[in-house]
């Protein structure tokens, strides 16, 4: 194991065999961590890879359903954040946690204000503020309010806090996201501060480059799986990322023949199309029986992408075209006319709707498109519904149950369900196959394969690169809110998706 | 016209200067609270025909529910220099400095319809009714038109705890006080209103043998007796025969029911505020006569004999 | 009967309350459950119930709708006021009576229109949008009215309010087929399951292809609407608009009857009838405390207490001890049979 190169005596915090358990999806699988003193290490993964999980159990705000925890060579058990903090871990978040109507020192010392009379000692209070801060070179007044202070000085203030709190391990979770180039370096040269102090400090981001700035080894987590540890220095960043979204370099699986589909006539072509703020302008060329993948990292912009194509956010820029004609797709409803479909990445929020029964959820959309006028008939709606159930396999005891009952793998199947049974032409899958187990997966694998060999022309946006790559004709690769690059026919292959992130990553990082 | 506006003007100024002066050059502020009922419109309409009848010069400031509006209403008053301020407080208290600013002044301040709660030299004199006597007026002439026989009355109150339901419960409590004959057997709030007054009238003919139980009906307002009636008919009795009906206000509508015999007394809450307030000022005046601190406007009784339709059209045009 | 199964399962709870509160008042007071002809006409306190219960049960139809939209209307009483002043004011000044009730059921469609586009298309939080049309409409009404009570003696208006049709009071008729019409308009078409998923779920439904907003503004038309209808009748009933009083407070009444009705305030799955129940539950309370015979200062305390009641049983945590007790009761009945 590359991760065990740490003497036991140089380990602060060491999880083992980390299990937990949603309904209806293994959120962590046995995972381990291991933190050493005087460490940076980065907790890397795609959304839903199991990074906030992995915390959450670790500072006591999830209670874990399997494993052992040691801190400092002691079995914990935090049973919330309290605790936690008390045994010595603290966390800061991207979104600062303190009171912004308080003063600094308040807020360094809320709850724990030392007293003279049963009172709190301002001055006492504001003189031992002072000294704590003049450790992280901090030179404010500790009398002003919190909210008067810039983000990265509130960061500070909350590190402080946490470590004058907790002292043996740091948790910071993207603690940069909303800080410029010059405050985040004001923010390492505090953690390399506590880093020789001993502090074993976890540093949650999806900045690479700040990970190769400031970490000594990197954990990736994937599907609530422990990818591996390495050290960053060892960890080229082309292998980071493919460890990120892939599973191993070089494992290709091709099984669909694609060949034909490159010479059929371009059924949806985009041109210019963008819109300001959300993602900058792109062509696109979609054919018959044709599957584009678009890969990218967290926040590149695939998203984006698919809501646009979709008339969910209204393109400022460019124009559609179906089958030559151009067409306005500005508004889900339209798009819907012109026989778009789209499962989006947040099925909560954007997809289901909870309290409506599984086979509600199914008709809805084709019952919008029909309008309220005409209702489905009862009879056809259960009709639909018992067909889609059977056919896509979703575990339900019964098609009147309300869909929020259902795992997570079942309503990502009642939602296709819902888009299938307005019999599309083009459909836009957003992580389809995100949080949920084992078995769906390979499930909703097939069934895009299926789709695809009928005719539909599908856009799936994946992290799992390895998927992508097997049922993918074309891979759109996005950086930074932008197409930067295309792969066609043979040139689809993980290693090259990741070849064309990580040339971004290093344009981004020399800028 | 030019020339005879300057005159007024020019005698006003000079009535001023030596401070004597007759009723007929008067000029007269009036503060009124608004206009949030049809009796407070014809008190407003009455008050202008009165100012207009004896040559007082009106000036009229609707203050649209606002004590702050009414302040400086009586402040421009003061600083125009008028003879005297008629004002209908929207609330008792926190009048003394405006008040005392107008005794500085030396204008006379007439209170209509409402009382304050400030020391009795700030003001000249309040003209109000009597809501005990008014409740006292409609109980006698029960008393009177029964004349002995036993009856059994249903009471529609005005909204719980307002001063009018109040009062006027208690007076015509005491005037049915020592007739036997005569019971409260149901009370209940109407609220005032046309609507809630039909509906408990409803309730209380179901609850009483379908009505058969009830000899007479007092109700704190005519509003809540018009709706009244109309449970009374739909209920298949005759208002005014079968069932009689007392009331407070005397507001149009209820002459028209009184004149179709569907109700019998009304006892008149007067608009006529002003008419008593400018003859008290007049006197004042003309030789110093001070009025009592309070004149209390007459509560008139009026039943089917007073040839309602002629109250009726009389009223009709007052903005009730 | 199988498709009926549901709908009986979802109005039983408020079936047996309006019962209980029935029950409860016959005790006190025995005729209430009297019925006799009268004049061709229905009589008795049951009667009087449905009568006066009119104005709510049409607003809380409305009411029903817009909450399952996840959105609220606070202006309907104000509407009342207004669309009662409009026809009162309409029919005085010599206008036929079918102009009259068009114009008023204009206005009322009008007033709904207005508070639909500050919630769908301003994007105005309702309770907030809807406050503006509460507070100035009855000042809107004021105006119409000139302050006063606009009585008018048209026998066509006044038959709307204390008229009969078949000895039932016209309010009745006209609630329950305008009740039975929106329920049939919502079931039998598919707009009860797309305002269900607008009110549970605003951006998936959007997704989906729902119109969201055309949905929103049709929901606070139909409030608007039955505003007006109520506002006339209101009207009509005591001959005249009383612009202070018409409808003062009924929102809250027209809320409170959705909500005895066992409808979430959080929107999604709605029931119009049983929101008629609980308009009916609030009226039989107000009628059974007026019957009672005791002093007025009493009325608030003890409707307020039932209230409470209703509500408490109804309470999602009561519910799941209920389910609790009736599951165990089951289990014991199975075990039972399993012994034979």
């Amino acid at each position: 194991m590359p991760g065990n190169i740490l003497g036991s005596e140089d380990i602060i915090l060491s999880a083992t065999g980390i299990d937990k358990v949603f309904p209806g999806a293994k959120a962590l699988n046995k995972v381990n961590f291991q933190l050493g003193r005087g460490e940076v290490h980065a907790l890397l993964g795609e959304n839903g890879a199991g990074k906030s999980t992995l915390v959450k159990c670790i500072t006591g705000a999830y209670r874990r359903d399997g494993g052992r925890l040691v801190l400092d060579g002691v079995d914990i058990d935090p049973r919330d954040t309290f605790e936690a903090q008390r045994l010595g871990i603290g966390t800061v978040y991207q979104e600062v946690n303190l009171l912004p109507n308080l003063t600094v020192a308040e807020n360094l010392f809320l709850g724990r204000q030392p007293r003279r009379f049963g009172l709190v000692d301002a001055r006492a209070m504001n003189r031992r503020a002072e000294t704590l801060l003049a450790g992280y070179d901090l030179d404010i007044d500790v009398k002003a309010e919190l909210s008067s202070c810039s983000v990265a000085v509130q960061q500070v203030v909350a590190i402080a806090r946490a470590v004058d709190l907790s002292g043996k391990v740091l948790i910071l979770d993207e603690p940069t996201a909303s800080l410029d180039a010059h405050e985040v370096e004001m923010l390492f040269a505090v953690v390399r501060r506590l880093k020789t102090q001993g502090l074993g400090i976890v540093f949650i981001t999806h900045f690479l480059e700040q990970v190769y700035a400031i970490c000594d080894r990197i954990t990736v987590l994937r599907n609530g799986q422990l990818v591996g540890t390495r050290e960053a220095a060892a960890l080229p960043r082309r292998e980071l990322i493919a460890m990120m979204l892939g599973r191993e370099l070089g494992d290709e699986i091709k099984t669909v023949a694609k060949a034909e589909t490159e010479e059929g006539p371009v059924r949806y072509r985009f041109s210019g199309y963008g819109r300001r703020g959300h993602i900058a302008p792109f062509d696109l060329e979609v054919r018959k029986g044709e599957v584009v993948g678009i890969a990218g990292l967290l926040g590149s912009g695939r998203t984006e992408t698919a809501e646009i194509l979709f008339g969910a956010e209204k393109a400022d820029s460019g124009s559609a075209e179906i089958e030559g004609k151009p067409v306005e797709l500005t508004s889900p409803r339209a798009a819907i006319r012109h026989r778009l479909g789209f499962c989006p990445e947040d099925r909560k929020v954007d997809g289901i709707v909870g309290d409506l029964s599984v086979r509600e959820n199914i008709a809805l959309a084709l019952q919008a498109r029909r309008g309220w006028a005409r209702p489905i008939p009862r009879a056809e709606q259960e009709r639909l519904a018992d067909q889609y159930i059977k056919a896509l396999d979703i575990r339900t005891t019964d098609r009147e149950k309300p869909i929020r009952l259902l795992s997570g793998g079942n309503q990502q199947k009642a939602i296709l369900a819902r888009w299938l049974a307005t019999n599309p032409e083009f459909l836009i899958l957003d992580e389809p196959t995100r949080g949920i187990d084992v078995g769906a997966h390979a499930e909703i694998i097939r069934l895009i394969e299926n789709l695809c060999e009928q005719g539909m022309s599908l856009i799936v946006i994946s992290s799992e690169l390895d998927e992508l790559v097997a049922y993918s004709h074309r891979v759109i690769v996005l950086r930074d809110r932008t197409h930067v690059s295309e792969l066609v026919g043979e040139a689809v292959t993980t290693a090259h998706i990741v070849e064309a992130i990580a040339a971004g990553e290093k344009q981004g990082a020399s800028r | 016209m030019k020339l005879k506006t300057a005159l007024a003007s020019a005698t006003i100024l000079a009535a001023c200067m030596f401070g004597s002066a007759q009723a007929a050059d008067l000029t007269v502020g009036f503060s009124q609270i608004g206009s949030e009922s049809g009796w407070r419109a014809a008190e407003t309409t009455l008050t202008k025909q009165q100012a207009e009848s004896r040559g007082i010069d009106l000036k009229f400031a609707d203050a649209q529910q606002k004590q702050e509006n009414q302040i400086k209403a009586l402040r421009s008053f003061i600083a125009q220099g008028v003879d005297a301020i008629l004002v209908a407080p929207v609330v008792a208290t926190g009048w003394d400095d405006v008040l005392t600013e107008a005794k500085d002044a030396e204008i006379p301040v007439i209170l209509l319809d409402r009382t304050v709660d400030s020391s009795e030299d700030l003001y000249m004199t309040a003209v109000t009714s009597d809501l005990v006597h008014e409740g006292n007026v409609a109980g006698k002439w029960l008393v009177d038109a029964v004349a002995g026989k036993p009856c059994n009355v249903v009471e529609l109150q005005g909204t719980t705890g307002s001063s009018p339901a109040i009062d006027r419960k208690k007076g015509f409590e005491e005037a049915l006080a020592g007739h036997d004959n005569l019971k409260i057997i149901r009370s209940q709030t109407g609220d005032f209103t046309r609507t809630k007054g039909k509906e408990v009238m409803e309730s209380f003919l179901k609850a009483e043998d379908g009505g058969k139980n009830i000899c007479a009906l007092y109700a704190h307002n005519d509003d809540m007796a018009v709706g009244a009636i109309q449970a009374i008919k739909e209920a298949g009795l005759k208002p005014g025969t079968d069932i009689l009906v007392v009331s407070i206000d005397a507001v149009p509508d209820i002459f028209q029911a009184m004149a179709a015999g569907e109700a019998n007394a009304t006892v008149e809450l007067t608009p006529n505020m002003a008419g008593p307030a400018f003859d008290a000022l007049a006197a004042f005046k003309k030789d110093g006569t001070l009025p009592p601190k309070w004149i209390q406007t007459e509560s008139k009784l009026y039943t089917q004999k007073d040839d309602p339709m002629k109250v009726y059209e009389e009223k009709k045009g007052l903005g009730y | 009967m199988n498709a009926l199964k549901p709908h009986l399962i979802r109005l039983a709870p408020q079936f047996a309350v309006l019962v209980a509160v029935v029950l409860l008042i016959s005790l006190a007071f025995p005729d209430f459950l009297k019925l006799q002809i009268q004049n061709g006409r229905v009589y008795g306190s049951l009667v009087d119930v449905l009568n006066r219960g009119a104005p709510v049960a049409l607003l809380a139809i409305g009411m029903t709708i817009v909450i399952a939209t996840r959105g609220i209307d606070l202006s309907v009483g104000a509407v009342m006021a207004i669309c009662g002043a409009v026809a009162a004011a309409s029919i005085t000044s010599g206008h036929s009576l079918v102009y009259t009730l068009a114009l008023a059921l204009a206005v009322g469609l009008l007033c709904g229109l207005w508070n639909g586009i500050l919630v769908a298309v301003l994007d105005i939080q309702p309770i907030i949008a809807t406050l503006v049309l509460m507070v100035a409409g009855r000042g809107i009404a004021q105006l119409i009215t000139e302050g006063a009570i606009l009585t008018f003696n048209d026998p066509g208006l006044i038959f709307i309010g204390s008229g009969s049709f078949l000895g039932l009071p016209m309010p009745v008729v006209i609630w329950l087929v305008f009740g039975i019409a929106v329920t049939l308009l919502v079931r039998r078409t598919a707009l009860g399951m797309l305002i269900e998923a607008l009110g549970i779920n605003r951006r998936a439904s959007t997704l989906s292809g729902v119109s969201t907003g055309v949905l929103l503004v049709a929901a606070y038309v139909l409030s608007g609407l039955c505003a007006a209808i109520a506002g006339i009748i209101a009207a009509a009933d005591i001959k005249g608009a009383d612009a202070n009083n018409a409808g003062l407070w009924l929102e809250l009444d027209a809320i409170l009857a959705v909500v005895v009705g066992g409808n979430s305030l959080l929107g999604g799955r709605f029931s119009i009838a049983a929101a008629l129940l609980g308009a009916l539950i609030i009226q039989s309370i107000n009628t059974g405390i007026l019957l009672s015979g005791f002093p007025p200062e009493f009325n608030l305390i003890i409707k307020a207490a039932i209230i409470v009641l209703i509500l408490v049983i109804q309470s999602p945590r009561i519910r799941d001890l209920a389910a609790l007790f009736g599951r165990s009761e089951s289990a014991e009945a199975t075990v039972k049979q399993e012994a034979k």
